[in-house]
């Protein structure tokens, strides 16, 4: 194997991982507020 | 620190921050990959693959970070009771345990053309992996204390324990100098060439700040999702 086979997977791994980390965030978050803003309306 | 402890203090402050964080981030990052696998010079023995440490020293640094914000936190909850430490904790563990499994998968691969080995139990991997390990208790006893509707005091505690760890995973190079390289990286600067260094400050700056506004993100969710409990309860109670 290629010295660039190891970088890219190296690169591949952690790019997608900190991609899958703010994603998870991201809607968890807005999921999150939604659900409170929407009890607030209610009231 | 107090004048945070109010959630909407704090919210009215964390909403734009986690968007700067976010673009400042991944406009730092990208220079720093980019520069990382396009313009910055491979090395004399390592050739290529010294590329891998652009994403691997990053990854490495918010996974020892991530645990000493934990730590942090913990210390606030315990001692002065902050209201919001509770939820940085909590939120600090996703993102960290993130990175420590980065540094520890682009470790691997960056050891088998290297080292000629994907694992070994040497300290610094050792070490590492045992941080990734805590991150999993720390997520799952914060987990369950919440459901409980606990303090989360078992949990902070854990933190605080926890973090004997990280002197262990920053000295263990030299105290068991067995497969991993000695720390390349001072006060008194670096031992890197400068035309294969410049990239990593940019990418660990900008990871830092993706990491920063994934715990923010995070923080603004556990808020939001406690509001709407609090809510439930009363209507019920009513």
């Amino acid at each position: 194997m290629s010295h660039w086979s190891f970088v890219t997977a190296a690169y591949a791994i952690a790019l997608l991982a900190t991609a899958g980390l703010l994603a998870w965030a991201f809607v968890s978050m807005r999921k999150a507020e939604a659900a409170a803003e929407e009890l607030k309306r209610q009231r | 620190m107090h004048r945070f402890a109010n959630p909407a203090r704090f919210l009215k402050i964390a909403r734009p921050a986690t968007v700067w964080l976010f673009a400042i981030g991944l406009i730092l990052a990208a220079g720093g990959v980019i520069g990382g696998l396009t313009l910055s010079s491979p090395d004399y023995l390592q050739g290529e693959t010294v590329r891998i440490m652009y994403v691997h020293v990053p990854a490495a640094w918010l996974g020892m970070a991530g645990w000493a914000g934990i730590a942090a936190a913990s210390l606030a909850q315990l001692v002065w009771r902050h209201p919001l430490a509770t939820v940085a904790g909590r939120a600090l563990a996703p993102a960290g345990a993130t990175f420590a499994a980065i540094c520890l998968l682009t470790g691997s691969i960056w050891g088998r053309p290297t080292w000629g080995t994907w694992w070994e139990w040497d300290g610094r991997l050792t070490s590492m992996l045992i941080l990734f390990f805590l991150y999993l208790a720390y997520i799952a006893l914060a987990g369950a204390e919440k459901e409980r509707g606990g303090e989360g005091r078992i949990a902070a505690l854990f933190g605080l324990v926890g973090a004997i760890n990280l002197p262990i995973i920053h000295y263990s190079v030299l105290w068991w100098r067995t497969l991993h390289q000695a720390q390349s990286f001072g006060v008194e600067g670096s031992s890197i060439d400068p035309s294969i260094l410049w990239p990593l400050p940019l990418s660990a700056l900008g990871f830092t700040c993706l990491f920063g506004a994934a715990v923010l993100m995070r923080m603004r969710a556990e808020l939001a999702e406690a509001k709407v409990e609090a809510r439930m309860r009363r209507a019920a109670a009513e």
